[in-house]
């Protein structure tokens, strides 16, 4: 049985996979059976779409130019941004994983090394179920800082000089430029600059915690915390 | 026995091997070699603040280094391993593969494919997948090569008379596992399972990838080339028969420990850690058994390139695992995770061993297939210790900057610390880099002027003969 051809191939090549398969894959999924996966147009709270109409104060032209303009009843307009801002999460997170951005930042706070005091609570199970998990961005390496919790840490200003040319505001920042998401400078980032800003502000958004930049405070318990 | 012997005697080598097929194999796994370097040197380039090619949309570093990374698996390794693999199951089987016409469109449509991924992430439709980058419209295509490629050696496989070498053990399974794998990593989190089920996927994929495709196929040919090398047999068989059985089965069970501390249930993670640690007994005996079967023949290190690339390969094979031993365990886990430890460890596998080995199986074979010797010795001395140098001041000095990286960011201190506080090690590393980018060149060089140079017309080693078959 262990040296010949039929041994090798139906044990090892498949008994042994599908073992680990069920026991490392399926065990989780089937545990999470009664977290359903919310659709993107659910992940639309109020911390986004501030900030997804703050896009839209600030860069009013190239933010019509890729989404139109909101229509003039209130409640219509509630609902046309909302799905506004769906779409935007989609294209952000496309763009997110296009460019490589998980290979540097993760999107997961351990438990371990003191990551709740820079970032914030650590990371659970619901917060991944969801449209723009699939695939999971959990990332495996930070050369940046993890984003998880990133939403309403800076201003939508702030992200838009940030993705232009990080040297501007970090002068040590090893990030890579990101000028095609624009149109020739900072203040006119485009369809696929405006979807990212909305992606990267999206992540922890629906903590109670989102700190709004205006209120921003640098994180307690040290004197050292990130700037 | 006896029938087996008579075909050895009456088999024409090259009714068996596609010569040039191997070859070609080869150079199209140098030549993605060659961009899977260029990929890594731009991200490289990019963090010492270096990069000379900014705001170029298509050549953006984030993107490139998926295409390093991809273009290593699937470029490099891939083709390495298709031709070597070529090259030995019909000597192994004494059939030809299923196919010629197939082995040809295999490789043309491998080709296709890994270039078609390259050119997909260079236009920014990568997929979310670790190792698995490969647009999805790429996936399904890349699916029917590996079933081809399955088919196409196992029937020779099958057809053998004689109960399977052990290396043969190696190549069947892998030729099961990678469409298995392939097919869960890419599609299931994808299409099917999101979040944190998906995450223990993914973790099971990347480690599928390296554990059931990368890692059996490399000592499969290491239990074909060694002994044929020595000329002497392995060591000692019951010894690869708990290594074949040991990988086979703990090596799949560790998926999960590419994301400890997620929120991936704590009980799966510990059993990832345990079958981790097992695996390091396992990996133990393997290389003890190739250690003792070139006990005696010690000098062959020093006289025979391909075999110092081999052993060289098994010594890093041996410090990576006893590296997975210690760091899959929590407390390392919490230090060195999300650091450049896990980059100097990734680099130190897939190039450390794999590339080294099959770097050792190209110089072995490359005079072989075209019917030349080398043209230079010194040169493939010199690919040999710029590769080894450059590959191992890389693995200590990531290995380092991810130890700093740890403590400056359980520290609390801003970020920019630990960007600031890993530049001296990055600048290593890009140092480091360009001394296997040295090494590659003399080798493509010697190739050039091997291929150019004067015939060696009937010289032994150039028909191929057929080796002796390792008992
Ligand atoms: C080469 C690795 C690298 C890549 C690729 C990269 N980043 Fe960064 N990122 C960094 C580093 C280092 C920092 C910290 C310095 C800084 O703020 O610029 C950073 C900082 C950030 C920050 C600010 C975090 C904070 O609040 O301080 C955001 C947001 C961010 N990156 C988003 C992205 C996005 C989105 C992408 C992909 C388009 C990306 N990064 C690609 C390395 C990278």
């Amino acid at each position: 049985m262990f040296e010949s051809k039929s041994g090798v191939f139906f044990i090892g090549g498949l008994a042994f996979f599908f073992l680990a398969f069920a026991s490392n894959a399926l065990v989780p999924i089937y545990m999470y059976r009664d977290l359903p996966e919310q659709p993107v147009r659910k992940l639309v709270n109020e911390n986004l779409l501030y900030q997804f109409e703050d896009l839209h104060k600030r860069y009013q032209e190239p933010f019509e130019a890729a989404y139109g303009t909101p229509p003039e009843d209130e409640t219509e307009a509630e609902a046309w941004y909302a799905d506004r801002c769906a779409e935007a999460l989609l294209r952000g997170r496309t763009i997110y994983t296009g460019e490589g951005c998980w290979h540097c930042h993760s999107q997961f706070v351990r438990p371990v090394s003191r990551e709740e005091d820079r970032w914030g609570p650590v990371a659970e199970v619901y917060e991944y179920q969801n449209e723009l998990q699939r695939p999971v961005l959990f990332g495996t390496r930070r050369v940046g800082p993890d984003l998880s919790r990133e939403g309403g840490r800076r201003s939508n200003d702030w992200h838009a000089v940030h993705f232009f040319r990080p040297k501007m505001l970090i002068p040590t920042s090893p990030m890579p430029e990101y000028t095609w998401l624009y149109d020739g400078s900072p203040d006119q980032p485009n369809a696929d600059g405006l979807a990212l800003i909305t992606y990267v502000q999206w992540m922890g958004s629906w903590l109670h915690s989102y700190p709004y930049y205006e209120r921003f405070e640098p994180i307690s318990g040290t004197d050292s915390g990130m700037e | 026995m006896s029938d087996a012997v008579l075909d050895r005697e009456t088999i024409d080598p090259d009714q068996l091997v596609n010569r040039r097929l191997v070859a070609l194999f080869f150079l199209m796994a140098l030549v993605f070699l060659s961009v899977a370097i260029l990929g890594g040197l731009l991200m490289a380039l990019q963090l010492v603040h270096w990069n000379p090619l900014r705001g170029i949309e298509l050549l953006s570093p984030g993107r490139w280094r998926m295409i390093h990374t991809n273009a290593v698996a699937y470029g490099f390794l891939a083709n390495a391993f298709l031709g070597a693999l070529e090259w030995s199951v019909p000597r192994m089987t004494l059939r030809p593969v299923a196919s010629r016409a197939l082995s040809w469109f295999i490789f043309v449509a491998w080709q296709v494919i890994v270039l078609s991924t390259a050119v997909g992430i260079m236009f920014g439709q990568a997929q979310g997948v670790e190792w698995g980058e490969t647009p999805v419209w790429i996936d399904p295509v890349a699916m029917l090569g590996l079933i081809l490629v399955m088919i196409n050696f196992m029937v020779p496989i099958a057809q053998a008379k004689r109960p399977p070498y052990v290396a043969l053990w190696y190549f069947i399974a892998p030729f099961i596992w990678p469409p298995l794998t392939y097919a869960m990593g890419n599609f299931m989190p994808q299409y099917w399972v999101s979040g944190t089920g998906g995450g223990a996927l993914t973790g099971l994929f990347i480690h599928d990838l390296v554990g059931l495709f990368v890692t059996p196929l490399g000592w499969g040919l290491m239990y074909y080339f060694v002994p044929i090398l020595l000329k002497k047999p392995i060591w000692s068989h019951g010894l690869s028969l708990v290594g074949f059985w040991g990988l086979a089965f703990f090596y799949p069970l560790s998926g999960i420990h590419h994301f400890l501390y997620t929120p991936i249930p704590m009980f799966l993670q510990y059993g990832a850690v345990v079958a981790t640690i097992a695996i390091e007994f396992v990996v133990t005996t393997v290389v003890i058994n190739f250690f003792g079967t070139i006990w005696g023949s010690g000098r062959m290190i020093v006289t025979s390139i391909p075999v110092r690339w081999f052993y060289t390969g098994m010594v890093f094979y041996f410090i990576t695992c006893l590296q997975c031993a210690l760091q899959v365990t929590l407390t390392f886990q919490k230090l060195i995770h999300f650091t450049d430890w896990v980059v100097g460890h990734a680099h130190l596998v897939m190039f450390g061993v794999f590339s080294f080995w099959l770097m050792g199986i190209m110089v072995y074979l490359f005079p072989r297939l075209i019917g030349r010797e080398w043209y230079s010795r010194k040169l493939l001395e010199y690919h040999f210790w710029l590769s080894a140098v450059g590959l191992f001041v890389m693995f200590v000095d990531l290995g380092l900057a991810g130890v700093f990286q740890g403590f400056y960011w359980a520290s609390l201190l801003p970020w920019d610390v630990s960007v600031e506080g890993s530049q001296p090690f990055w600048i290593t590393r890009v140092f480091a880099g360009l001394s296997i980018v040295g090494g590659l060149l003399c080798f493509l060089y010697n190739l050039y002027r091997t291929y150019m140079g004067g015939y060696e017309t009937s010289s032994e080693s150039a028909t191929g003969r057929i080796m002796p078959e390792p008992a």
